[in-house]
């Protein structure tokens, strides 16, 4: 809504405030981090770097690409849309699929950096066995969007645990 | 296309919201208009199609010129007028000729003629309009007469000659503007010679209008759909611009004039009102705060805690609009009648605090509890039938609680769907199990830690279920622990019976006599076992070494059963409690005759004729009122329960926190991490806490109509305190238990406990016989003795047999039997429709299976096939059949990662094995 939208635009040219040097339209992406709501998810760098439409792929956003995060992120979003960008987010090395190193990743920053929380590596291995055998459909070794779209429209909780409220 | 301007001048001068409708009434006129001109008129749509479109841009530079010329020639108008009517007769000739090529067309138009009529109105103010406008460019009379005249004619029959005015005007005027020099003119010029064109030319706009209609609703569906993809905001900009210069004319024509104009109102309006709904949503942005800190689980509790508050309050409005408010205005005064009186020896100390805050004393005289109520059929001017409203309230306001938690429970059901499908366990922990809104570091450490775990329990369960060991050591444990647990409520069952009947001697004895301890047992004793006992049933739930979830609904089971346990004792004690209140209320009555023989033989020697009600209602002696008794007890365990949960909370929450935080310090080990920490938001504890309170609230709102309105004071202050607590000193909890998936498992508890506590109360109504003396219902031998008598004395009689042949047996049993086999059929119905669903969905499985089944052997096939050409292409080593083998091939190995992308899109109603069929078939055929 209007009122969103306004909110929104106010947050971010406070941090456009906060952005020393040249004016410009675009936040940086530790800028963006310092939002209370992005500090601890451990996909802060993904999220912006998949919403970023910068041509340096440095993860700035313009006020239209912070928009659509928070669009994205919204209730109204549909749960198309929620998981095409989760998808995105997930996949770290921007090919299409999820292949093992990607959910390898995934788990690792799911488990946080520390080393005690970490899974070991024969757990690690266990695990991505374990998804892959469960989402990966076509058998190719990967998670590709579609699979990734089904496996998620059959959680109960996505829709309500994948926004972000400002 | 001077009709045009005209629409344009119009809404200009008004204020908008005219102006649509003036459109739209112009639009429905002339779509009839239009359908008897076709045949002239579609020549000339087409040579002015064109035309119209210059017109748009022009209607801004007729706008402002109608502008200027109302404000200057409004004074002018009327002196314009009188030198029309001198000239009148002059003109006439001139006209009739004009008149003739009108007349065919106002055969056509006769058939709108309704329509025209609507818009009479209008059409004078439109009028006027042009005459101004006119007025300033045009210097000769002649004109100015011609139109006089005609309108003069109108006047005589004006509905018929309104259309001919129509036709004339345009022509008049564009006569005019064509003498005159101004810009806008330029295009009309021509067309001002073909009286016709002008006034077909008028009928155009409508189709026009609704060409640009659907190109706004076509660009309404262009953003809608763009909505639904995960574009980014550039590309979503790129199309709409695009779509934008394609149809910028008609865009920004329509734009400008119809939808900017009134739909944005409207649209802002609905907007304004969606914010408003949403801020009038009690505590939104308070859950919303804790929902960012804690997690979507901590917030369901708060979302629980809202919407009880929302059917206590209407319970409330209930109990306060219906029963408490027209006795407190309309009833009779406090002292009037004995059962509104305190009693004398009570009198001295009705006032004391410890008396009242026991709700004794005045407090138990008033309207908050049953004995205050009279019997009186109908009360005030009203006639207001109290003891049928008490009555029915009562009724009223469990069945609404049935109803509205059954409601939601479906609801709940209908949202869950398929999503109990456990075959993505894995890939669900590590897609969605991130919680998007923590946005505090703790919380999110917390978080980290707690899917490492449930990842490795999953794992840990994943090769459990290979092997299983030491089945009887589990089971010996098991056992062992539930016969523990068994003891336990047992235990506490026989506790609180024993200190309600220890508290019930002390009661005969007099209460005065004993101290805070004495009178408060029952309460404590229950709030301390409520306390107590589930950290128990924590220590002994560990014995079972059951999977976290498992035991989470094992606690939240055992503490049902305990408190269940605690409040039917409580209940039962009651039972006995009234069973002894009614043999007193025996002998009182006894004693009552005897009394009041008494005052008759003292007072009648003494004067015969005045009457013996010269006692003070005070002095009369009176029956045990049982059920104010009952109402005071739920009060006092309401109460006493408010306060433990606030008590805990507070040395429990604040007080461990605030010494966690400044001992940190100077303390030997680490407080925060190490034995005290923080405590955790117990949500589960709280929900069914929650749940209880409430099920106390229906049990005992029909003796105490006050209590809806304490447990809505209770929910609010326990919002703001529990807010607050959550917030500064609890930290989330380590094992996170989704909130969608147990909102359901709440709810299943609330109606357990519905059903649980209107027994008892249904019981007492049913069974129990009213005590004499106090309560709506005092002289009648049950309670629902009123609805017979309001049948008998408020209906007329054909209703009342009407309704007692429909409740004899034999129409009751057969409509039973009939609800019986309904309910029957629906749910075998349901059965069969999830076995189907079921075996669809095993049917997709297969399905699946076989695809990726022969997708391996495409792929595998056209490997090889590779393979060969390439042999083939090195052994003749010709470059050009290398490239012509190879490439079929390549295809077909595409073709097997792609399947799945036309499959899984949306829910579960697709049908994956279809799309990829035909081309795998084409594909082995190619081959």
């Amino acid at each position: 809504t209007k009122q969103e939208i306004l909110m929104a635009h106010k947050i971010f040219s406070e941090l456009q405030d906060r952005e020393n040097g040249p004016y410009s339209s675009r936040v940086s992406m530790e800028k963006i981090h310092t939002l209370p709501e992005l500090k601890s998810n451990p996909f802060r760098k993904r999220i912006c770097h998949v919403f970023s439409t910068s041509d340096m792929k440095d993860g700035s956003l313009s006020f239209e690409d912070f928009l659509d995060l928070l669009s994205a992120f919204s209730d109204s979003a549909t749960l198309e849309i929620k998981s095409h960008y989760a998808f995105r987010i997930f996949d770290f090395d921007d090919d299409g699929t999820l292949d093992a190193r990607d959910l390898e990743k995934l788990v690792n920053s799911l488990t946080g950096e520390t080393d005690d929380t970490r899974l070991t590596g024969e757990e690690m291995r266990q695990l991505i066995s374990n998804i892959l055998e469960e989402s990966d459909i076509d058998k190719d070794g990967t998670v590709n969007l579609s699979e990734f779209q089904h496996v998620i429209s059959r959680s109960p909780d996505f829709v309500s645990s994948f926004k972000i409220v400002l | 296309m001077p009709r045009h301007k005209l629409i344009a001048s119009e809404s200009d001068g008004k204020d908008n919201e005219f102006s649509l409708y003036y459109v739209e009434v112009e639009e429905n006129s002339q779509g009839g208009q239009e359908k008897q001109t076709t045949r002239d008129g579609k020549r000339r749509r087409e040579r002015n199609g064109e035309v119209s479109r210059r017109r748009a841009s022009e209607k801004r530079t007729t706008e402002v010129d109608n502008k200027r010329a109302k404000k200057k020639h409004e004074k002018r108008h009327k002196t314009a007028r009188k030198e029309g009517e001198k000239h009148e007769k002059r003109q006439r000739r001139k006209n009739a000729d004009e008149e003739e090529a009108e007349e065919e067309s106002n055969k056509d138009k006769k058939n709108i003629k309704n329509e025209r009529t609507k818009t009479l109105k209008r059409d004078d103010e439109k009028e006027k309009d042009v005459k101004k406008k006119r007025k300033k460019h045009v210097k000769n009379e002649e004109d100015s007469a011609n139109f006089e005249k005609t309108k003069q004619k109108d006047c005589h029959d004006m509905p018929l000659k309104e259309k001919k005015k129509k036709r004339k005007k345009p022509e008049t005027t564009s006569e005019s503007e064509s003498k005159s020099e101004s810009e806008s003119e330029s295009d009309s010029a021509p067309e001002s010679k073909d009286n016709q064109a002008v006034g077909v030319l008028g009928s155009l706009t409508p189709e026009e209008l609704e060409k640009l209609k659907e190109a706004v609703d076509e660009r309404k569906k262009l953003i809608a759909t763009m909505r639904g993809k995960p574009w980014p905001m550039k590309k979503k900009l790129v199309v709409l611009r695009s779509s934008c210069v394609l149809q910028r004319q008609e865009t920004l024509l329509i734009i400008s004039f119809l939808y900017y104009s009134n739909c944005q109102k409207w649209m802002k309006f609905q907007r304004d009102f969606e914010n408003f709904k949403t801020a009038c949503i009690p505590w939104e942005m308070k859950i919303k705060e804790i929902e960012s800190h804690f997690g979507s689980s901590v917030a369901s509790y708060f979302i629980f805690l809202r919407w009880m508050y929302g059917i206590n309050m209407i319970l409330f409005g209930l109990t306060f609009g219906l029963v408490m408010v027209p006795e407190a205005l309309m009833g009779k005064p406090y002292g009037s009648i004995p059962r509104k009186t305190v009693p004398r020896e009570e009198e001295a100390s009705a006032m004391n605090f410890a008396v009242l805050w026991d709700f004794g004393g005045y407090a138990k005289y008033s309207v908050l509890f049953y004995g205050y109520y009279n019997s009186q059929r109908a009360i005030g001017w009203l006639k207001f039938r109290l003891p049928l409203s008490y009555f029915l309230v009562g009724v009223g306001t469990v069945a609404y609680s049935y109803m509205v938690v059954i409601r939601t429970m479906a609801r709940n059901a209908n949202e869950e769907g398929g999503g109990d499908d456990t075959s993505f366990n894995f890939s669900w922990k590590t897609f969605t199990s991130w919680d998007y809104l923590i946005g505090n570091p703790e919380t999110a450490d917390n978080k980290f830690a707690s899917i490492t775990t449930s990842f490795k329990e999953a794992i840990v369960e994943e090769q459990e279920s290979r092997k299983d060991d030491n089945i009887h050591l589990t089971r010996f444990l098991r056992v062992l622990a539930n016969f523990l647990v068994l003891c336990c409520l047992a235990g506490s069952g026989y506790l609180i019976y024993f200190v309600v009947r220890r508290s019930q001697k002390f009661a005969l004895l007099g209460l005065e006599s004993y101290g805070w301890w004495e009178r408060n047992e029952v309460n404590m004793v229950m709030s301390l076992l409520g306390m107590f006992c589930p950290m128990l049933f924590d220590v002994i739930s560990t014995l079972e070494n059951y999977h976290p979830r498992v035991a989470l609904q094992w606690q939240l089971g055992r503490i049902f059963a305990l408190f269940l346990g605690n409040l039917y004792t409580f209940i039962i004690a009651l039972m006995d409690a009234i069973q002894l209140k009614r043999a007193e209320e025996e002998i009182v009555k006894k004693n009552m005759t005897i009394w009041q023989a008494n005052l008759y033989n003292g007072t009648v020697p003494d004067n015969s004729t005045a009457p013996p009600t010269t006692v003070h209602p005070a002095d009369i002696p009176r029956g045990p009122c049982w059920e104010t008794m009952v109402g005071q007890e739920f009060v006092r365990l309401i109460i006493s329960d408010t306060m433990t949960t606030y008590i805990t909370l507070i040395i429990g929450d604040f007080l461990r926190a605030v010494l966690v935080r400044f001992l940190n310090n100077c303390w030997c080990w680490d407080l925060e991490y190490g034995f005290p920490s923080y405590s955790e938001f117990d949500v589960s504890g709280n929900v069914l806490g929650l749940i209880f309170n409430q099920g106390m609230i229906w049990m005992g709102a029909f003796y105490a109509p006050c209590l809806p309105a304490l447990n809505l004071l209770r929910l609010h202050v326990s919002m703001y305190l529990q807010c607050w607590a959550v917030m500064c000193c609890n930290v989330p909890q380590e094992r996170v238990f989704k909130a969608s998936g147990s909102n359901n498992f709440y709810m299943a508890m609330l109606l357990v406990i519905l059903f649980l506590s209107t027994l008892p109360a249904i019981y007492t109504i049913v069974s129990i016989p009213p005590s004499f003396d106090c309560g709506p219902f005092s002289g009648k031998t049950r309670m629902f003795d009123v609805i017979q008598e309001t049948l008998e004395s408020d209906f007329p009689a054909w209703f009342g047999k009407v309704f007692s042949y429909a409740s004899n047996p034999g129409l009751v049993l057969p409509f039973l039997l009939l609800l019986v086999l309904a309910i029957y059929y629906l749910q075998s119905t349901s059965k069969t429709y999830k076995r189907v669903n079921m075996e669809l969905k095993k049917k997709l499985q297969t399905q699946n299976e076989e695809n990726k089944k022969k997708n391996k052997l495409a792929a595998l096939k056209a490997a090889n096939e590779l393979e060969q050409a390439r042999k083939a292409g090195e052994t003749r080593s010709s470059s050009s059949q290398h490239t012509q083998n190879s490439e079929p091939p390549v295809s077909s190995t595409h073709t097997t990662t792609r399947p799945p992308a036309s499959r899984g899109h949306t829910s579960s109603g697709h049908l994956p094995g279809h799309p990829q069929q035909p081309q795998k078939n084409s594909h082995s055929n190619r081959r």
